[in-house]
């Protein structure tokens, strides 16, 4: 420890190099965190889908819809404990870059089926007397300013009033947030209710049902029991755990993410190689001075502990200061496409995993240098300095 | 000796020792081309990505849907309200009448390839017209649908892409089967990234009655356009949106675009800064290396700002050596690379090839040349500010 200052003294030797390298291997964690938050909004929130939920749709495809008769017939199935319809509504706030996820739903049920998403019990009140209300996610209500009591016009792409006329409108009941990290906070939900009475055509049809059971154990028994009893029917449906739905629907999106994740990886070795050389660099420069430290009587090892520590301090200070910053732009700045993708975090997981490359970095760029001085002989050493 | 002369005389010797630093300009080299590799791979997904739907659209073709629809997928009209724009002025004739198709657009599952799990894959219903309206539409492989059976004409980016499209396959969706009997390319555009069949079979298996969702008309000319739409909105028995082709689906691709070119950008700015740092390393210790040298030729007179320059070229060479070979590798390993992704405007799949474009490749290139002068400039005034005495004595 009493040698920190001297590690210290050597890292300001050439102030400018240090700073660089330090920023370089920041740079590289800020990106890293950026990565871990790219993964998960195109993982579409895979790791938080409950394990207790199973999804029903049309086995043709999601978009086809189901008769709300299959509620009940649903509901009565052995270790199914409740079910949940949604309707997607697919509408237009202003303007189509606005995209929000509307979704007709029945509230009680449906806050049952999804206990992460919060309302405040004053406010789930509020929209369950009122049939035009409506709740947003946190994230959106920021976006676009709404506040309870506010008056949200949507324009109806495929849903029209019987009257004729798309526009919608909805007053804000409440604003719901997440439990947990990782709940999408920007969709809208109003009455499946309002929905079915005021819409022109598709009446008493949902979208899709989400089931919670007992058991997940029992997911795939019940599942098949499900489809079994709708089977040969004109709505022949397919159910799946949450988890299996949602990771399908992480496929379709494809090897986009997957590519894009490689690549940056690719980059981001990179540039801590660039770092790293460097690092490497600056310790052999200084092989004359490492000579002295053993004239004066270092031990081997503690040369060599001494070079790794300061490779460490520096992969330590620039790493976790990029970490530092990485999650304060993830978490305060949000994502860069201003809203476009729903969930973005940076995972503690990947936190931790960044804390570990931290300590991979500062150990694979100081270990080669480090041997070397380990075994510099005195002798050679010196001899270098004139030549 | 003029400034240009020392300058080429100072630039040439600093050149020449480059040999002796390979490793350090190595490492920012490859630092740069990672960056510049990256760069043009994500903006080639956007670029392929908006080329697919873009090209799909044609100047004299009119995508009319239901006021108020940004999709066809959200769109509905009936077979009246598709006769009437038929019938409407600009609308081309051919020997079968009215060069007119009213269509459905469904998504059913199919899996996919790469992974085996359902993606939503489009499933178009078409009138017999459809075939002639979009351009370079071509069976190579089998024959048409005949009008009136389950029969399917697979687009090729789809067959490549999903599990079970071949001719001769039989598809079963719900209590329908069908059956694959060719397989047509349109020229890499969306067109091939959907199966085809009869309107007339698709409309009863889901339960449209006598609706469909969108009507595609050739007109007889792009400037037929604006009196056929006025036609169209001034229809007191219509309530439709009408759109030239290209423009549709300009707007189509627009949110994924924007996803992928946002997202782009931005980590190419951050990986661009990590790389500046290591391009300013490498040129400190250039600079460095070469004190002794750069203070005999101030005392032997020759000015600062050739100095500069010849720092500030090594430094932008090394970049561009890095900066081609970035672009050449994104090049190699993604131009023409199929892939498929998730519409987001449709909601449904669609199939496109990684678009290397020459802009990518300049905007690349442009991006180490900036990385490379931003690397240089402080080891460049370093350099030329050096005291000539202190310098000297250095070792």
């Amino acid at each position: 420890m009493k040698f920190l200052p001297l590690v210290w003294r050597n890292l300001g030797r050439r102030k400018t190099r240090t700073v660089c390298t330090l920023l370089s291997i920041v740079v590289a964690f800020i990106l890293f965190g950026y990565l871990s938050a790219i993964d998960v909004a195109f993982g579409l929130g895979l790791e938080i889908a409950g394990a207790d939920r199973l999804i029903t749709i049309h086995k043709v495809s999601l978009i086809q819809l189901l008769p709300y008769s299959y509620q009940d017939r649903i509901a009565s199935v052995a270790g199914v404990k409740d079910v949940a319809t949604s309707v997607w509504f697919g509408g237009v706030y202003q303007d189509p870059k606005n995209f929000i996820a509307q979704m007709a739903v029945e509230p009680e049920r449906f806050l049952r089926v999804y206990p992460e998403f919060l309302v405040p019990e004053e406010q789930k009140r509020d929209w369950l007397a009122d049939r035009t209300g409506c709740i947003v996610g946190r994230k959106t209500a920021e976006r676009f300013g709404f506040e309870v009591g506010d008056r949200i016009p949507i324009q109806g792409t495929f849903y029209r009033k019987s009257d004729g006329s798309s526009l919608w409108e909805f007053t804000v009941r409440g604003i719901y947030s997440g439990a947990r990290k990782g709940v999408d906070e920007t969709q809208l939900f109003f009455h499946y209710e309002f929905l079915d009475e005021a819409r022109e055509h598709s009446q008493g049809t949902v979208g899709w049902y989400v089931l919670r059971i007992d058991d997940p154990e029992r997911s795939a028994e019940i599942a098949g029991t499900i489809d079994a009893a709708f089977a040969n029917s004109e709505y022949e449906t397919k159910t799946s755990t949450e988890k299996v739905f949602v990771q399908g629907f992480a496929n379709q999106l494809g090897n986009i993410s997957a590519i894009l994740q490689a690549v940056m990886l690719a980059v981001f070795f990179t540039i801590l190689l660039v770092a790293g050389n460097t690092m490497a660099q600056s310790v052999r420069e200084r092989t004359a001075e490492l000579a002295v430290l053993k004239t004066l009587g270092f031990s081997d090892g503690r040369v060599l502990a001494f070079v790794l520590t300061e490779s460490m301090v520096l992969a330590g200070l620039g790493g976790l200061a990029g970490l530092a910053a990485g999650w304060l732009l993830i978490t305060v700045g949000g994502d860069p496409t201003g809203g476009l993708l729903a969930v973005f975090y940076f995972p503690a997981g990947d936190l931790a995993l960044g804390v570990v490359l931290v300590g991979l970095l500062g150990l694979a760029c100081g270990v080669l240098p480090a041997l070397q001085a380990r075994r510099l002989a005195i002798a050679d050493a010196l001899r270098r300095v004139g030549a | 000796m003029s400034v240009l002369d020392q300058t080429l005389a100072v630039t040439r010797t600093q050149l020449r020792s480059l040999p002796q630093r390979v490793g350090a300009s190595a490492a920012a080299a490859i630092g740069v081309g990672g960056v510049v590799a990256t760069m043009v791979a994500v903006l080639a997904i956007a670029a392929g990505f908006q080329a697919a739907l873009r090209g799909s659209g044609s100047r004299d073709t009119a995508v009319v849907l239901r006021g108020g629809s940004d999709t066809e997928m959200s769109s509905l009209l009936t077979l009246e309200d598709a006769r009437i724009i038929a019938d409407a002025p600009g609308v081309r004739r051919g020997a079968a009448g009215a060069l007119a198709s009213a269509e459905m657009f469904v998504v059913v599952d199919v899996p996919k390839r790469s992974t085996g799990t359902p993606a939503n894959v489009p499933l178009r219903g078409v009138e017999p017209a459809a075939l002639a309206i979009r351009r370079d539409l071509r069976i190579v492989q089998g024959r048409a649908f005949e009008p009136g059976r389950n029969e399917i004409l697979v687009g090729i980016g789809a067959a490549d892409q999903f599990d079970g499209l071949e001719i001769g396959r039989t598809l079963r969706w719900g209590v329908n089967e069908w059956v694959v009997v060719g397989h047509f390319s349109s020229g890499g555009t969306l067109w091939e990234s959907e199966l085809w069949c009869d309107a007339r079979v698709l409309q009863p298996v889901y339960r449209r009655g006598s609706t469909v969702q969108a009507v595609y008309a050739k007109l007889e000319s792009p400037e037929a356009f604006g009196p056929f739409k006025d036609a169209l909105t001034a229809d007191p028995r219509l309530d439709v949106k009408v759109q030239l082709e290209e423009d549709y689906f300009a707007e189509q691709s627009e949110a994924l675009h924007t996803v992928i070119t946002t997202l782009g950008f931005f980590i190419a700015t951050l990986m661009g800064a990590g790389a500046v740092f290591g391009a300013v390393n490498t040129m400190y210790s250039a600079v460095a290396a070469r004190t002794r040298e750069i203070a005999t030729l101030r005392a032997l007179g020759f000015g600062a700002a050739p100095v500069v320059v010849a720092v500030l070229v090594e430094s932008t060479l090394i970049a561009l050596v890095g900066g081609v070979s970035g672009g050449v590798a994104a090049q190699l390993a993604f131009d023409g690379y199929r892939t498929s992704t998730l519409n987001w405007s449709s909601f449904s799949q669609v199939t496109f090839a990684f678009d290397v474009t020459p802009r990518l490749l300049v905007l690349g290139i442009v991006w180490a040349i900036g990385m490379g002068l931003l690397g240089g400039i402080l080891p460049a005034l370093r350099a030329a500010r050096l005291p000539v005495v202190n310098a000297l004595r250095e070792l």
